[in-house]
């Protein structure tokens, strides 16, 4: 038995490195620290519905195949298509990344990630006004006025407050008195009920909330007497706060990306924060969800410029969301083989997209059994990053950590990442 | 990036070059250079040797960028804030053996490509947040070619704030040590020292003297507290300074300020400089505000001429579309506020931050005509060249591959004349550029542009073609004995643009335009040596900071060397 401190969560976008684990003979059998969700997590690698062999499709079933074979029908499949999608990347390494957007460059191919049906609007409007950010340790140490928007992290993120925000120690607040936290929702969520203050927004009007706050603070006052179902007076006690605490930094989800207004409403809430700056510090951060969605963005972003949506077509990179994103290429039917990679779309698509994926030739490689593993050509088993590979991942913060390798994974298993090299080699080959 | 094979099989022969090689007092003599495997040797007679003939053209020491933003978060977070500069910018695989794009901030492999198609071999990266630096070498190991390293932004760290405060140089000494091993760095950054904390209170600092909020020392402490400890440790290369005040009306005041505070720093032994200060041309500006803005340059070049301590880099300026980014945070928001145009911050705990703001030099705008003018004046008014080197402080005046244009401007009075009258009137008025006669020569292009930087970095086997040094070589087609700089600026901007061919270590990598090969370069790192005593007190205080303050904890903050392909530590014994 030993146990290995430090270890790197590899669930949510928080990339917590304080995890402690106990292995007993090649098998994780203890954690300490982590949240119900980690721990779940990391007790994957013993799951029951975990792939055992390589799969191809044949005469409508499933049947065993060596990892070759199952290989090299694979880089037939995308070899001969005319476009094809390499889509997910989220839960796996960024080295895993790198070989895939090499696959699609030379198979001239879609190279799109989860962040297309995420936080996609985040990056749009990124993309228009920027972003006033930071890492999480500026927040744990300095903020005093803490906003989660559309976000309900004491269930999603589950130690998000207690590592990062309202109830972490920093050099200059001691704890959770020194800060107030304000939660802004549709609905009362886990989260708002530990809050100082919780605003109850009606269902998409975020975009109006938002705009009232940037007027508030502007000119002091509102025409309205209600917006988004919020009297005035709270709008503008929320103005005054937001302009008089010293540090403040507001966390948004899909509460707010996915709503009406989309990419609008991050534009508003990200000119909201940032044009505070003329008064106190105000930064904003998206709650990233897959541990490694930050990674791939990143890794795409440097290798083509841009950071989902890569459309190697016409030989160089292309991108265009809407155009070049999975669920609308399946809705169009214009992609003709995929490979899908640690995700699971036929789950989180809308049914007329997964339909389109049943229909071509797919390629799923994951740890795990999922419905899009079912209803795949060729299922390709992978080691678990962060518990039976190293890799590296970036946390929601952009800051970059190296999960490590603890067990080892179950024979045949391979990394993504040398799975996707042997593709790419038989791919060059014909 | 995979691809790494690529050593040179044969040995190599370049015959009939017009060799510059100014740190071995070579200028303009047509001779043949020796090369096996990766160094540069003397003469040999071997019939298997592949064969060269430069005719006439001129070979030079492949360039070695001190200063260029090229890999890393802020360089990442530009690229992903303009991709309407990717998709006119873009480049086919076919074209580059692989695709991507960018003008002001090109996607790595593009990058490392458009270097060597230059003639460049090393380029530094000089900014890197220590938190953020495996990114910085992901990005760097993704960059193929050109050998690298980058610097960790120092000046704002809280560690080091505090040990200034207690007066523990020896501790601080421990610290950079450890931090330069912790994460690979190279060099001691230090960028709006004191200035970039306060912007996590979205305040800024100003005055050399006045006090950090919080932390009890002086931006001036700060400079010198390191500068002190840089040369007591002998590190490679000085202390680099990004100054206070950088792009506001009047600055130039502080940057002859901040050069005096350290003439009485006795520098490491070999080397007369304890200071560079990066991108001076963003600090060489005198007036009260923007009405009365105009070039402070003359002063600075004349301090420059009477004293030995400082090297600078120009920082120049073209005009055109880019990206500014800096760790300089306050004057990011400035900018935003100047422009109007979007805007990141990214503050970084215990360290340092950042901003990153689209910019558009103009001609016609009166600020950026004098910018233009004030970059080429500091140039060419300081006297020796071993002092000021060649930069856009890619891409915050513009990107790299404007080197070629700007040496024109630096090789040709005429050429200068010709934009001065392009541009806004105030470039001709408010500065001495029109009145400036000297022209440099191939000599004092190729010290502004290798020589001397690879000197400046302690990269004791680059920037020279002496026996020993790394095979790493330009050939432009320029031809020395026919090619008159000053008067066909034209063929000297296309000369440099694309070499005939790109040598690194011992194998042509380029030739006219197209990448043959592509080796992954090394990444430099230090790797200094402390007593066991103070790294031991040293390393209980990181670990303190590290518990309380650090988001992550301090084994997932190391960078092991496993994550540099092509780790290459440079010994430093204090």
């Amino acid at each position: 038995m030993k146990i290995v401190n430090d270890v790197i969560c590899s669930f949510c976008g928080c990339l917590c490195d304080d995890i402690e684990v106990t292995i007993d003979n090649n098998r994780i059998t203890k954690t300490k620290k982590t949240c119900a969700l980690g721990k779940a997590r990391l007790l994957t690698a013993e799951d029951t519905e975990r792939l055992g062999k390589p799969l191809v499709r044949e005469q409508g079933r499933l049947i065993d195949a060596t990892l070759d074979q199952a290989i090299k029908n694979s880089a037939e499949i995308l070899s001969n298509a005319r476009l094809p999608l390499l889509y997910g990347w989220s839960t796996t390494s960024c080295e895993a990344q790198k070989i895939g957007l090499e696959i699609a460059e030379e198979i001239g191919g879609i190279f799109d990630n989860t962040t297309s049906v995420c936080h996609g609007p985040t990056t749009l409007a990124f993309h228009e006004v920027g972003m006033s950010a930071c890492t999480l340790g500026e927040v744990k140490n300095r903020a005093d006025l803490i906003i989660y928007w559309g976000s309900n992290p004491l269930e999603a993120h589950p130690r998000h407050l207690s590592r990062y925000t309202h109830l972490s120690k920093g050099l200059f607040r001691k704890s959770s008195k020194d800060r107030k936290l304000i939660v802004v929702d549709a609905r009362e969520t886990k989260t708002a009920k530990v809050a100082t203050r919780f605003l109850k927004v009606k269902p998409n009007s975020d975009y109006e909330l938002l705009s009232a706050l940037r007027i508030a603070i502007k000119t002091g006052d509102l025409d309205q007497k209600t917006v988004a179902g919020i009297p005035k007076e709270r709008i503008l006690e929320l103005a005054e706060l937001m302009k008089n605490a010293e540090y403040g930094a507001l966390f948004f989800g899909l509460g707010l990306t996915m709503s009406r207004g989309k990419h609008r409403n991050i534009d508003a809430a990200v000119c909201l924060t940032s044009d505070l700056n003329d008064h106190t510090k105000w930064i904003i951060m998206p709650m990233r969800g897959h541990y490694n969605v930050t990674g791939v963005n990143a890794v795409s972003t440097w290798t083509t410029g841009f950071p989902f949506g890569v459309d190697f077509s016409r030989g160089y990179p292309r991108y265009n969301p809407g155009e070049t994103t999975a669920v609308e290429l399946l809705l169009r039917e214009e992609v003709d083989a995929a490979l899908i990679v640690a995700s699971d779309p036929v789950s989180n698509f809308p049914i007329k997209a997964a339909e389109h994926l049943a229909r071509i030739p797919m390629i799923a490689i994951d740890p795990h059994r999922t419905p899009t593993t079912e209803i795949a050509d060729i299922v390709i088993p992978s080691a678990i990053v962060g518990i039976e590979v190293e890799g590296t991942a970036y946390r929601m913060d952009r800051v970059p950590l190296r999960l490590k390798k603890i067990v080892e994974p179950p024979a045949g298993c391979l990394p993504d990442e040398e799975i996707l090299l042997k593709m790419l080699k038989v791919i060059r080959k014909s | 990036m995979r691809e790494m094979s690529v050593t040179s099989k044969s040995s190599l022969i370049i015959n009939n070059g017009i060799i510059y090689d100014p740190l071995n007092n070579v200028l303009g003599e047509k001779a043949s250079l020796y090369i096996k495997k990766d160094k540069i040797v003397d003469e040999f007679r071997e019939n298997g040797a592949k064969v060269i003939d430069a005719q006439g053209m001129l070979v030079i020491p492949g360039g070695v960028d001190i200063h260029t933003h090229i890999a890393g978060s802020k360089v990442n977070t530009g690229r992903m804030l303009r991709p309407e500069e990717h998709r006119v910018s873009f480049v086919p695989k076919g074209v580059m053996p692989k695709s991507g794009g960018g003008y002001s901030t090109p996607t790595t492999y593009i990058c490392g490509y458009r270097y060597a198609i230059m003639g460049y071999t090393t380029a530094f990266e000089p900014a890197t947040p220590p938190l953020k630096t495996r990114h910085t070498h992901e990005e760097l190991n993704d960059t193929p070619i050109i050998d690298k390293a980058c610097f960790p932004l120092l000046g704002n760290n809280w560690i080091i704030m505090n040990y200034l405060k207690d007066g523990e140089t020896e501790k601080l000494k421990g610290y950079i040590a450890w931090i330069m091993r912790a994460i690979k760095g190279y060099a001691i950054k230090i960028v709006a020292p004191g200035s970039t904390e306060a912007w996590s209170w979205a305040k800024g600092v100003s005055s050399l003297d006045e006090e950090v909020p919080h932390f009890g020392v002086s931006p001036k402490e700060i400079i010198r507290g390191l500068a002190e400890a840089n040369e007591n440790l002998k590190l490679p290369h000085t202390v680099h300074l990004h100054t206070l005040n950088l792009g506001r009306p009047g600055n130039y005041e502080t940057a002859i300020e901040t050069m005096r505070i350290l003439e009485d720093v006795k520098p490491a032994r070999g080397r007369k400089r304890v200071l560079h200060i990066t991108h001076i041309q963003f600090n060489s500006y005198s007036g009260t505000s923007w009405k009365d803005f105009g070039s402070g340059a003359a002063d600075i070049a004349n301090y420059l001429n009477s004293h030995q301590h400082v090297s600078i880099d120009m920082g120049q300026v073209v005009f055109g579309n880019t990206t500014t980014m800096t760790a300089d945070g306050e004057w990011q928001y400035r900018l935003r506020k100047l422009t109007g145009f979007k805007w990141v911050n990214g503050d970084v705990e215990l360290e340092t931050g950042m901003g990153v703001v689209p910019y558009i030099f103009s001609r016609k705008n009166f600020v950026n005509a004098i910018q233009w003018a004030v970059g080429l004046e500091l140039a060419l008014l300081t006297k020796d060249p071993w002092q000021v080197y060649l930069t856009t402080d890619h891409p915050n005046g513009g990107p790299f591959t404007a080197y070629p244009t700007i040496i024109s401007w630096l090789m040709s009075k005429k050429a200068r004349l010709e934009m001065l009258k392009k541009v806004h009137q105030a470039a001709s008025g408010r500065t001495t550029l029109p009145d400036v006669d000297r022209e440099l020569d191939f000599g004092e292009i190729t010290t502004i542009s290798r020589a001397a930087t690879a000197k400046a970095l302690g990269l004791k086997n680059k920037g020279h073609l002496g026996i020993g040094a790394d095979a790493d070589i330009a050939i432009y087609p320029i031809y020395p004995e026919k090619d008159d700089a000053a008067t066909e600026p034209k063929k000297v901007i296309k000369g440099f643009s694309k070499t005939a061919y790109t040598i690194k270590d011992g194998t042509v990598i380029a030739a006219k335009g197209k990448i043959i090969e592509q080796p992954l370069g090394k990444t430099y790192w230090i790797d200094i040596e402390m007593p066991d005593s103070i790294m031991k007190e040293t390393y209980s205080d990181v670990k303190e900071s590290f518990d309380k303050y650090y988001t992550v904890n301090l084994s997932n903050y190391l960078i092991g060397d496993g994550e540099l392909p092509k780790s290459s530590p440079i010994k430093v014994s204090s």
